[in-house]
């Protein structure tokens, strides 16, 4: 159970590409004048984009049918912050998935931890935001280190059922409610008395919506900083052949465990912003099912690309809100029963969209788009309308529908 | 007899065949024929591609390229559709299901069809291994390595086919056990042709009549047994050895660079 | 001592709940090395078919439990096979893609279930037999556990004899060996694997029905719930392996029972920490032959 276990390499390889919107890839085997004169764009683009985010409370935009008002509104603002904040739990999951190829469903566990950590935490002690979430912080690593030691010790589906466990374990203890300190299925709310007043309310959310965003970059920060250093390059090649690494005197495991701690601690500390953003924890976030909806988030957008995770849980995020309007609709309340049942569940329609993905859409969106670049190029030298003959970067969509 | 490339005396024509294992070619631009009597051999060094070739034809691996069998084209077929089409298999690590018994290994491997089982191969079968009719009972798992290799060898030879592959049945034996299967093949290639991964001059001597010789995933050389077998010098030149077999310290990268020049094509 | 007696039957019984859940992933994790996250759902989908099929005769009667039980178990074997067919067989050994195909069935499905029948567990009417208790070795035993047990051991003893006495049984265990080797003997060996889909699919099927008697209620979640344990019980048994799937459920089920009864309701608890101590002295399980 070795290669079969691992997705294949993304699509999304590292075409050196000029201009903002171009994915972002590992070119690290491009010349180093290259890779710099195709990252600086590319850091710009980056930046430009953050600030148009940052200034989104300040200017009265709308998209209508996707957004639910004008951008300075509250309820505009909210959605959106769930969308950074679940696009930085995507991306802590691609650190696992797309980095270092394991397939975790336990993942929320580490979510939950943060969520609920920092709620205990504030509800029973004296201890200010900042300090608490530090506290906090320490001990999702402490978790994730004593979790990630134990589940290591197998590879492949074996893992994926050890940290489901794990975390089934994790969200049992969160709804037995013990000693009163999770409120069991109720959830708890969040007390604000260590938390800055700037924090509270909901005049403020466009300050935990900037906070939701901060989060997002960071995080996109250290996963960038992660793929790209040494652990970075060790974990590529384990998700290729832990084999080889292992006969080249690497250490797979230690590997393997160093990126598990660093994304999980990652998800613990967007679970401490969530808790802020949504003013209270929910049993809903240490499940199994949610951490499936991380992975189908993150599958969706492209396995192994960073703005494919982020695409990915942007777009579920968005859909699932809209969708859950859809279903309460008018239009769904007149269909006959056939209709009206299926359409009227947001999550059999995501989760039929993502089976689809899955067998149709290899690579996910990432891998369409980045098809779709191939294709616009070759046929740029050939002339307008010329059919280019399939090459290496349209392999994944003849595979993807074997006879 | 064997020396006309034409459709209908080669039961088995390979051309141009690539093949990858974990994305990575292994075999390249393979081509050979196999005539519709004998035996023909394929000799290389370790690793260069032998195993991966005879798995390639039978696509157990992603491959490219014409893979005929009595002159029809079956590349684009799965595995048990080739194999049913008569042709029986002995890889390289035997491959029993250790937790069968032996008498189950054998039933499993029994084919209904134009290529399949017949009571005269059964016969054959238990006349040459007297020792898997005792010990039909016991789990295959338990067997020594020579009794796996008859087992192995068994599957293969219960059907009717049309050509047999087998991948180096001598490796790990005992010289007598060697002796025992070359046996066996010997008998075996008097009713089936026979395409034999070997590396052990002496059983190709004994067995072969033409040779393919393969290095770093190429064919280099093909041709008579005896031809290549009689100078010590192109033994050395494509396989890295003496002629008595042991190998030197090192392969020279010089010889194998020869050894491409002459190869090429075929 | 009679209460001794009483965790130890009502574990057994669970944990025959737990094989025949297991039984099927275990089989279909050996053979295909796929971990099917869709198995909860044949359960699912099973009870409820099964005790609409009740409902029809009467789910108080025996009758309409023995029909409800055939039912579950044919509604459990025709989704797992057409999931295997449609879903599964074109996505041919890609296993992720597999396992991500069974794991976005689970969530659809699931919620096509809540939509169909509501969110909420609906109580089942039971023959009055199943309602009361049977006195064994002094301790009052519900009769739930006994027809898990007898269910349980019946499968067990069917899936065995089918193993080991016809020629599909060959195939699966030296497929669970060696699948490549069992195509190049000329056997196709996709009809194995819908094979073996159905055959997990009937065992959960009827393991669905059984749990609606035995937890007096139906609802689209308890698939998911017992599927958890059966993971962890094809896990602590040994992946692929059927008698470490069958010793792994009781084991699983009767530490439960007593965990939960002296320790505090700590059932669940001991169960993982029982997966962490295998896992760290036996990463293969009780009884897996190669390394998972
Ligand atoms: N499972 C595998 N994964 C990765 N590489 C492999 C695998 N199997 C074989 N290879 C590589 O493919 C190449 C050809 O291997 P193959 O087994 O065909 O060689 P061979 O000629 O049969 O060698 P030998 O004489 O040792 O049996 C080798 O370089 C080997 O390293
Ligand atoms: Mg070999």
């Amino acid at each position: 159970m070795n290669a079969p276990d691992h997705l294949p390499a993304t699509p999304v390889t590292g075409t050196a590409s000029p201009g903002a919107g171009a994915p972002p890839g590992r070119g690290e085997d491009a010349g180093q004048v290259s890779a710099v004169r195709a990252a600086l764009p590319r850091a710009v683009g980056g930046g430009l984009a953050v600030i148009v985010l940052g200034c989104l409370p300040l200017l009265a935009l709308t998209i209508p049918g996707v957004l639910p008002g004008y951008t300075y509104e509250p309820g505009t603002l909210q959605l959106l912050g769930l969308c950074w904040l679940t696009a930085a739990l995507a991306l802590t999951y691609h650190l696992l998935l797309g980095v270092v190829g394991l397939l975790s469903f336990g993942h929320a566990l580490y979510f939950a931890a943060g969520v609920y950590g920092l709620a205990v935490v504030l509800e029973r002690t004296d201890i200010p935001l900042l300090p608490a979430a530090a506290v906090v912080l320490a001990g999702g690593v402490l978790l994730a280190g004593v979790i990630g030691a134990i589940s290591l010790r197998v590879t492949g589906i074996s893992f994926a059922m050890v940290t489901l466990a794990f975390a089934q374990a994790g969200n049992v203890l969160v709804r037995r409610d013990p000693a009163d300190l999770t409120g069991g299925e109720e959830g708890i709310a969040l007390a604000t008395g260590g938390v800055p007043d700037a924090f509270v309310g909901v005049v403020n959310t466009r300050n935990l919506y900037w906070v939701a965003l901060a989060v997002l970059v960071v995080t996109y920060l250290v996963a960038l900083w992660i793929e790209r250093s040494r652990a970075g390059h060790m974990a590529a090649a384990v998700r290729e052949n832990e084999t080889r690494v292992r006969i080249i005197g690497g250490r797979p495991y230690v590997v393997k465990l160093v990126v598990f701690v660093l994304a999980a601690t990652l998800a613990t500390m967007v679970g401490t912003a969530y808790l802020l953003l949504q003013s209270g924890a929910s049993p809903a976030v240490s499940t199994a099912d949610f951490t499936l909806t991380i992975l189908v988030m993150v599958v969706l957008g492209g396995v192994g690309s960073r703005w494919g995770a982020v695409v990915g849980a942007v777009l579920y995020t968005v859909l699932d809100q809209r969708l859950g309007e859809f279903a309460g609709s008018e239009a769904v309340a007149g269909l006959p029963a056939v209709l009206r049942v299926p359409l009227s569940e947001p999550m059999f329609l995501l989760g039929t969209c993502f089976i689809l993905v899955v067998m149709f859409l290899p690579g996910g969106i990432a891998g369409a788009a980045s098809r779709a670049v191939d294709r616009v190029r070759r046929r740029g030298p050939r002339g307008p309308g010329g059919q280019g003959s399939a090459g290496p970067g349209e392999r994944p969509v003849a595979e993807a529908v074997p006879s | 007899m064997s020396t006309a490339p034409t459709m209908n005396t080669n039961v088995l024509e390979v051309r141009g065949l690539s093949a990858r294992i974990a994305g990575q070619e292994v075999v390249h631009d393979v081509g050979f024929e196999v005539p519709a009597s004998g035996v023909t051999a394929v000799l290389g060094r370790n690793g260069v591609g032998k195993t991966s070739t005879l798995r390639a034809i039978l696509g157990l691996i992603e491959r490219t390229g014409e893979v005929l069998l009595d002159g029809r084209r079956v590349d684009g077929e799965r595995t048990e559709r080739i194999v049913r089409r008569g042709v029986g298999y002995v890889p390289e690590d035997r491959d029993v299901f250790a937790g069968l018994t032996v008498a189950e290994n054998l039933r499993l491997a029994e084919r209904t069809g134009p290529h399949g089982t017949t009571p005269e191969r059964r016969r054959l079968v238990d006349g040459l291994f007297p020792d898997l009719v005792r010990r039909a009972q016991q789990r295959a798992g338990t067997l020594s390595g020579g009794q796996q290799q008859m087992v192995s060898l068994a599957r293969a030879l219960l059907n009717d086919n049309r050509l047999l592959l087998v991948d180096e049945p001598t490796k790990g034996l005992a010289p007598r056990i060697v002796d025992d299967v070359a046996g066996a093949l010997a008998a075996a290639a008097r009713t089936v042709p026979i395409l034999l991964v070997e590396q052990n001059l002496k059983v190709i001597e004994r067995l072969a009549e033409r040779v393919v010789v393969i290095d770093a995933g190429r064919v280099v050389h093909t041709g008579p047994a005896p031809e290549l077998l009689g100078d010590p010098d192109l033994i050395q030149r494509l396989l890295g050895v003496h002629a008595d077999g042991v190998e030197p310290p090192g392969a020279d990268p010089a010889t194998t660079a020869v050894g491409h020049q002459k190869g090429g094509a075929r | 001592m009679s209460t001794l007696i009483l965790l130890l039957v009502t574990g057994v019984g669970l944990g025959g709940l737990y094989f025949l859940v297991a039984s099927g992933l275990s089989l279909i994790y050996g053979l295909m090395g796929i971990l099917n996250f869709a198995h909860g759902s044949f359960l699912t989908l099973g009870a409820f078919a099964g005790l609409a099929a009740a409902s029809a005769v009467g789910q108080d009667t025996w009758g309409g439990l023995a029909l409800g039980l055939v039912v579950g178990a044919v509604t459990g074997a025709a989704a797992a096979a057409v999931t295997e067919l449609g879903l599964i067989r074109p996505l041919y050994e890609r296993h992720i893609e597999q396992v991500l195909v069974t794991v976005g069935l689970a969530l659809a499905s699931v919620a096509l279930f809540e939509g169909i029948w509501g969110p909420n567990p609906r109580t089942v009417r039971r023959t009055e037999w199943l309602t009361r208790t049977t006195e064994f070795l002094g301790a009052r035993i519900p009769n739930t556990a006994f027809l898990n047990i007898l269910a349980a051991a019946l499968v067990l003893g069917v899936i065995v004899a089918f193993l080991k006495y016809t020629r599909y049984g060959l195939i699966i265990r030296a497929g669970v060996e060696n699948r490549a080797m069992v195509t190049a003997l000329g056997i196709d060996v996709r009809t194995a694997f819908t094979l073996v889909f159905a055959v997990g699919g009937a065992a959960a099927g009827l393991g669905g029905v059984l749990a609606t008697q035995s937890l007096n209620y139906v609802s689209p979640h308890m698939g998911a719930s017992l599927l958890i344990f059966a993971f962890i019980v094809t896990v602590i048994g040994g992946m692929g392996s059927l008698p470490g799937a069958a010793v792994a459920s009781v084991v699983v089920a009767v530490l439960q029972q007593l965990a939960n009864y002296f320790l505090a309701n700590t059932g669940d608890f001991i169960v993982v920490l029982l997966l962490a101590l295998v896992l760290l002295v036996r990463p293969s399980g009780l009884m897996g032959r190669r390394a998972a």
